[in-house]
């Protein structure tokens, strides 16, 4: 089972617990009424769907409630780092695991054919 | 003839457990959700006549009440039913909001050497004393329902769960004992 740390109760938890919200640090402009459709459309609708490390917002639903934020790889699924809404992006280790981890056919059996 | 309206518990009539784990509905009692700010729980302590928890799954009693941590601004209070807690809350004057869900929550006691496997059935937290010292209390999930657990003893659990979930968390709850009486 995976287990999330928490910021807010300061320790590792289930994922069970847990519920993702969707990108995290995506500012609204200030001048929302002023943009076009298609600024909007990239505010509003555009998501970046990174493959790697990405940052996200959490909430630990089934336990104090918060939302929080949280550093993860998409293809390892690790969480690097989670932190209090609120913080700025927080800079996590390269771990470097992204494209290394996909198994291709080449990389696994070699030309053993 | 005019037959008079009596409130039964939701869970009045259940019975379960097994020989290791012992399962009863809790005594009716008062609930209120509280929320408020750093800067007001000292005033809010004050009038409830405990210190209200700030660290993380943590409860403190006092005043014949009890205060769980429940998030950083969120507490649940449990006491006698008419006990008064809205009004000790409201006289506290400083900003908060309580809400009365004594009807809302009913509890459910476990106990016994089989408790926390039987807990542990449905929820994922570590309930090992040195992870959930008595006095720990946390807001997770058993099963499909949300509940908040608190440790009364080594071996005592209350189950705070929302009514029309008491049926499936006793359901449940009863399936754990009867496995924890096989691994004991």
């Amino acid at each position: 089972m995976l287990l999330i740390h928490c910021p807010y109760c300061e320790e590792d938890r289930s994922e069970l617990e847990f519920r993702w919200a969707g990108e995290a640090h995506i500012a609204r402009p200030e001048n929302i009424a002023a943009i076009s459709d298609e600024e909007f459309a990239e505010y509003f609708f555009l998501r970046n769907n990174e493959k790697g490390l990405t940052y996200e917002r959490w909430r630990h639903i089934h336990g104090c409630g918060r939302f929080f934020n949280a550093a993860r790889d998409t293809v390892s699924d690790k969480f690097l780092a989670t932190y209090k809404a609120g913080m700025p992006k927080q800079p996590v280790p390269q771990t470097g695991a992204s494209e290394k981890t996909v198994e291709t056919y080449e990389a696994t059996e070699g030309d053993a054919r | 003839m005019v037959e008079m309206a009596t409130r039964t518990l939701p869970l009045s009539g259940f019975h379960g457990g097994s020989s290791a784990v012992r399962i009863e509905a809790a005594p009716p009692a008062g609930r209120i959700s509280l929320r408020a700010r750093a800067e007001d729980v000292a005033a809010l302590s004050g009038a409830l006549g405990l210190d209200l928890p700030v660290k993380p799954k943590t409860s403190v009693s006092g005043s014949g009440r009890t205060a769980l941590w429940l998030g950083p601004d969120e507490w649940l209070v449990v006491g006698d039913l008419n006990g008064g807690l809205m009004q000790a809350a409201a006289n506290a004057g400083v900003l908060h909001s309580a809400t009365d869900v004594s009807h809302r929550n009913t509890a459910i006691l476990v106990s016994g050497p089989g408790a926390a496997a039987a807990i542990n059935a449905g929820c994922p937290q570590d309930l090992s004393l040195k992870a959930f010292p008595v006095g720990a209390c946390a807001r997770t999930i058993f099963g499909k329902v949300e509940i908040v657990l608190l440790r009364t003893a080594e071996e005592a659990f209350r189950v705070e769960v929302w009514r029309s979930f008491s049926d499936y968390a006793f359901g449940l709850l009863a399936e754990g004992a009867r496995d924890a009486a096989f691994s004991l």
